[in-house]
């Protein structure tokens, strides 16, 4: 049942994949498909990432309304790359190498998540209401200090900043590229093995230590995972976890299961369709006149509403 | 046999458990009671390996519990505490489906499937397998617990209160099970419940452990603790005895 939703819901995406390559194909050919190609790779690439990311952070957080962006996460970011902006100048930034840059960003930024959700979520989430109000509290005290810090930047080291902490797809090094697929395929390999650990983890703390899970286990190297698939994926395009509520969410609503075997590949499924048909949808249609987060919020917000008032009446 | 040498136990600087010994024998029934905060939820999640003992030893069939594999030790004791809340949304089924998970790790094979069936079966959740869980009533998820326990099929079950929401009728088929599979054979399990209807404990336990203050009160043979003069001390106040066809009940006089 759920196996066949999930192989439909493949189908779905493999359609607008091909959408998004050959819509309109004219002129060089050739050098037209390579350009879009890249682009596919990397919303694929960063839908399926945050997608099976938000639901490992949901599971182990034993809540479906949190996401890593939720708790700071991407206020994290930003302040980040205000930092670097202030510290190191926009022309100095500029200057990195793509890779050095990358990798820098990765590594702090992996480092900063690690400790974000470790103050979070150390033993699991026995208290919610606390994660929730730290995280919020957190998230908006460097949102603070972003600001604060941007304000004493000059006009054109400011648009550096504007322009690093917008996802954007349009320009992504295929090198980069190359090194974040790796990096995430392996993360995401290692999320799959564990689902059924997941599916227990997903009772409760208590009754997974009953059924001989080791539980504080399971949470650490969970949240290391999301860690690096939202670092990566971050550092790639720029933040996006907004994404992850609403694919995390979907998946649960439309595979209708508790095992992650399935839940898993359907959030990064429905994350890359989002990202696909987004993107496809701005480019062609809105023509480049809004921004793609912007289009996901108000298309994933409106389908999140229907959600949760469709399960109210049931 | 589960061995208490000299345990005691301190939550966050209080003393909950004080140098408590004795010896839980694998035959028959073995209830804790003792007043309010006497400290059995805590023995009996020190016993499952939930807890890990402040000072002192436990040892469960020679082995000290807080030194098994998460694996082996599940594979040995199942439990049933009091918080059966659910981070997942799950059918009866599902959920009973689970105590098998630590035989198989996620692959259910054919005899996992069959007691999974006998689980239903003999808890009278055979109509609810597909219900959602958090749609039960406090007594049929009671039901749906430790019928998940039971599926561990471990040679220890250790019950928290598993009378406390069920009515009359499926307490004492509860109680009577119980009875039944802790008795000498093959597929003899130990049982520890947890439980204040002392009644049920004077029809069905065969050995008693009372607690009081997080010390041990009284240790031995159902017929020898429950008797007026331990429970009066024990609880402080008056009890008395009835007999009845079905046996010497007590009642707070």
């Amino acid at each position: 049942m759920a196996e066949r939703r999930l192989l439909l819901l493949g189908l779905v995406l493999l359609a607008a994949s091909a959408a998004f390559l050959l819509w309109n194909l004219r002129g060089p050919v050739g050098f037209i498909l390579t350009l879009r190609a890249t682009k596919l790779a990397a919303l694929l690439l960063v839908g399926l990432a945050v997608g099976v990311a938000t639901v490992l952070f949901q599971t182990v957080a034993q809540n479906r309304l949190l996401t890593p962006g939720i708790v700071g996460f991407d206020a994290l970011f930003v302040t980040l790359q205000t930092g670097l902006v202030l510290g190191l100048g926009g022309l100095g930034l500029a200057q990195l190498p793509a890779l050095g840059r990358f990798a820098m960003e990765v590594l702090l930024l992996v480092l900063a998540a690690q400790a974000l959700f470790g103050l979070l979520l150390r033993k699991g989430a026995d208290d919610v209401i606390r994660m929730i109000l730290t995280g919020v509290i957190l998230g908006v005290m460097l949102r603070g200090v972003a600001g604060l810090m941007q304000r004493l930047l000059d006009p054109s080291e400011f648009s550096v900043v504007q322009q690093a902490v917008f996802a954007s797809f349009g320009a992504v090094d295929r090198g980069l590229l190359l090194i974040a697929a790796g990096l995430l395929a392996m993360a995401m390999l290692a999320a799959l093995r564990m689902a059924s650990e997941l599916d227990v983890a997903g009772l409760g703390r208590v009754p997974a230590r009953t059924l001989g899970l080791d539980h504080d286990r399971v949470v650490r190297r969970s949240l290391a995972l999301v860690s690096a698939l939202v670092a990566v994926s971050t550092a790639l395009v720029g933040p996006v976890t907004f994404l992850g509520l609403i694919a995390a969410s979907l998946a649960h609503a439309l595979m209708q299961t508790h095992r992650h075997a399935v839940l898993l590949p359907a959030a990064g499924l429905l994350g890359a369709l989002f990202l696909v048909t987004g993107q496809f949808l701005f480019e062609r249609v809105l023509g480049l006149q809004s921004t793609l987060a912007v289009l996901i919020e108000f298309f994933g917000g409106l389908l999140f509403l229907a959600l949760i008032l469709s399960r109210r009446r049931q | 046999m589960i061995e208490i040498r000299n345990v005691s136990l301190s939550l966050r600087g209080s003393a909950i458990l004080h140098d408590i010994t004795a010896g839980l024998p694998q035959t028959g029934i073995t209830a804790l009671i003792g007043p309010n905060g006497a400290g059995k939820s805590s023995l009996l999640h020190l016993c499952a390996g939930l807890l890990r003992p402040s000072g002192g030893v436990i040892a469960v069939d020679g082995g000290d519990v807080t030194r098994m594999a998460h694996r082996d030790r599940a594979r040995r004791i199942a439990v049933l505490t009091q918080a059966q809340a659910l981070g997942s949304r799950l059918t009866v089924g599902d959920l009973v489906g689970f105590g098998r998970w630590p035989h198989h790790l996620g692959r259910p094979r054919e005899a996992d499937r069959q007691v999974v069936a006998e689980a239903l079966a003999l808890f009278d959740l055979e109509t609810l397998s597909g219900r959602q869980v958090e749609t039960l009533s406090g007594g049929q998820k009671a039901r749906a617990f430790t019928a998940m326990a039971w599926a561990q099929s471990t040679p220890w079950l250790l019950l928290d209160e598993p009378l406390a929401a069920l009515d009359p009728r499926f307490a004492r088929d509860l109680m009577a099970r119980l009875h039944a599979m802790s008795q000498t054979g093959p597929q003899a399990r130990g049982v520890v419940i947890v439980v204040h209807d002392l009644n049920a404990a004077a029809l069905w336990a065969d050995h008693v452990v009372a607690l009081r203050d997080g010390r041990l009160f009284a240790d031995g043979p159902a017929a020898e603790v429950l008797t007026p003069a331990t429970l009066g001390a024990l609880f402080d106040t008056a009890f008395g005895t009835v007999d009845t066809p079905r046996g010497r009940l007590v009642y707070p006089a």
